[in-house]
């Protein structure tokens, strides 16, 4: 277990416009790690990922409740929970694979993939008809302070 | 997320504008269905120099787009794409589908 040295909670709605504010306050948090561009771009799209899944896939038909926890870690690590108590995966092996979708047209398969190769851990777990978590991490490079 | 359409002598470009997300591409893949049977394009171009952030919606958009033209036996081509959104494509491999320009080219924006 490591030392939390800051952390944020934010609990909301799962509704699309709440997207864009989750991506926002992630790359505000994650500031105080002085991330390059290119983390922060990383750490955005992970967050876009895990909140959009929580919205469109926990919460099919209805609007649900979903949690965003940011933590400090030692080590210049960044961890974000993302928390909902919706619908669930009865098979999380198979829902990270590339391109296995159970979203339509307007989904690709991806967002997994995308999370895992974007962070350096990705763990998942659900219970169906309970909720899905998602716990993901990522080590920021320590830069020669100006 | 806006959306601007130019279709001329069968070529098609879409300009996208914003953040393309879960909520910004809402409506797109029907907008962009509609503008390829009405230009019936040889080619397609989707303007990226406007979107200021992407994740894995923007693929579902792309590759839908790249299904059509290849029904239609024309191509596609991706412009202006910034370093984040061409990340998100790299990942998915969309790269090997089609040509991803990141932003000098601009015979198609040029008129
Ligand atoms: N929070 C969640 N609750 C319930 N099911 C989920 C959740 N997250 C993911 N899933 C399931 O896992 C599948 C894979 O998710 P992934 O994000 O990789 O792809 P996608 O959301 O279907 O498409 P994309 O992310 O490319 O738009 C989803 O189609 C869905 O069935
Ligand atoms: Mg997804």
């Amino acid at each position: 277990m490591q030392r939390i040295e800051n952390y944020v909670t934010m609990d909301f709605l799962s509704r699309s416009n709440n997207e864009g504010f989750m991506r926002v306050a992630a790359a505000g948090f994650a500031a105080q790690l002085d991330p390059t561009l290119d983390e922060l771009g990383d750490i955005k799209t992970a967050v876009s990922e895990a909140v959009t899944n929580a919205i469109v896939h926990a919460y099919p038909d209805s609007i649900g409740r979903i949690q965003v926890k940011m933590k400090l870690l030692e080590s210049n690590t960044l961890e974000i929970v993302v928390r909902d108590w919706g619908r669930g995966i009865a098979n999380i092996e198979q829902a990270r694979q590339p391109l296995f979708t159970t979203g339509g047209e307007e989904r690709s398969g991806m967002g997994f993939t995308i999370m895992e190769s974007f962070m350096d851990v990705l763990r998942i777990k659900s219970t169906p008809n309970k909720g899905t978590t998602v716990v993901m991490r990522k080590r920021i490079s320590q830069r020669t302070k100006r | 997320m806006e959306l601007s359409i130019i279709g001329k002598d069968r070529a098609l470009e879409i300009q996208l504008k914003g953040e393309l997300d879960h909520h910004g591409a809402k409506g797109l893949l029907t907008q962009m269905d509609l503008a390829i049977e009405r230009y019936v394009p040889r080619i397609l171009t989707m303007d990226f120099g406007g979107v200021t952030f992407m994740d894995s919606s923007g693929i579902a958009v792309v590759l839908r787009g790249w299904q059509r033209m290849r029904e239609l036996g024309g191509e596609m081509r991706l412009t202006h794409v910034a370093p984040q959104p061409r990340k998100v494509f790299e990942t998915a491999g969309v790269g090997r589908m089609m040509t991803i320009n990141a932003g000098e080219e601009t015979e198609y924006a040029a008129h």
